[in-house]
């Protein structure tokens, strides 16, 4: 299950972050912050949901470590990152680490919380 | 993003015009009959999400091998982010500074393999995980210390790649 989330979504990563890039022209890297955040909301409701009724393992596998893990990214997050900070655009590079992470755990928050919301 | 199936062919270390964002950079696409940008594209997805079970089974292999307590500082998914966006480092300066690599190369590596190996949400929810169960220290440290290492990690290895393969491309490039 773990493989059929990972297929769904590494090109999902893909795609989304293409699209998201060619709607703006900042340097700032929104399709990766797309991305994660979306990643972190279906984790979050994952999580959420797991809390509050019985989610099968293989759902969870499916979209936790599947789905989710594999559409979210550090390495392209961490890289895009330091191309800001060398090419001058180092104020943004670190609003991206920050905000990133800062806006990831409220979207998680909100997403568990959703879900209790609603199956709990 | 605008021209990036069949645009020029990249000089190796013409890092300042590359796009900041690596996923959405193709590579130029060896000239050959038969290749559609349909085909193409769905080249680059296949590769992506051959990539991407690799990098997922790697990561799903060692957080099962390696399981952390609900409560402790969550190691496997901490080494896991700061050995991909080491290996990141290095790989970017390869194919965008040191190789012209085959299109389908960034997109199976980059995207796929290291982009579905690390992983951001885990991390995120494990911070919460922490935040919430009573150990905000211990998750507040987590999360820092997942960003500043991994940071570093793709800092440093691009510069270490950089020391030990740049002077070989200027060399070559200067017999040229």
């Amino acid at each position: 299950m773990v493989i059929v989330g990972a297929i769904i979504g590494a090109p999902l990563r893909y795609l989304t972050d293409r699209a998201v890039q060619a709607r703006h022209d900042t340097v700032f890297p929104w399709g990766t912050f797309s991305v994660n955040l979306a990643a972190c909301a279906g984790l979050g409701f994952l999580t959420g949901a797991a809390t509050a009724t019985t989610v099968p393992q293989a759902l969870q596998h499916l979209i936790g470590p599947g789905l989710c893990a594999t559409l979210s990214t550090y390495s392209t997050f961490s890289f895009e990152s330091l191309r800001l900070a060398e090419t001058g655009a180092k104020y943004f590079a670190a609003a991206n680490a920050v905000v990133s992470v800062l806006a990831g755990l409220g979207t998680a928050y909100l997403a568990t919380a959703l879900a209790t919301a609603l199956l709990g | 993003m605008t021209s990036e199936h069949d645009g020029p062919a990249p000089r190796p270390g013409d890092w300042a015009a590359e796009p900041v964002d690596p996923d959405t950079a193709i590579d130029p696409w060896p000239s050959r009959a038969g290749r559609t940008p349909a085909r193409k594209h769905a080249a680059i997805l296949t590769a992506i999400a051959a990539g991407g079970v690799i990098g997922a089974c790697a990561r799903y292999g060692a957080s099962v091998l390696w399981p952390t307590a609900p409560a402790a500082f969550p190691w496997t998914t901490f080494w896991v982010n700061v050995t991909g966006c080491a290996a990141m480092g290095v790989l970017m300066v390869l194919i965008t500074e040191r190789f012209a690599v085959h299109p389908l190369m960034r997109p199976f590596l980059g995207t796929g393999v290291l982009g579905g190996y690390t992983t951001f949400s885990t991390s995120t929810l494990d911070t919460q995980r922490l935040l919430v169960g009573g150990h905000p220290g211990t998750g507040v440290l987590y999360a820092a210390g997942t960003l500043l290492a991994s940071f570093g990690a793709v800092w440093a290895t691009a510069a270490l790649t950089r020391l030990a393969v740049l002077p070989h491309a200027d060399a070559e490039r200067g017999r040229s």
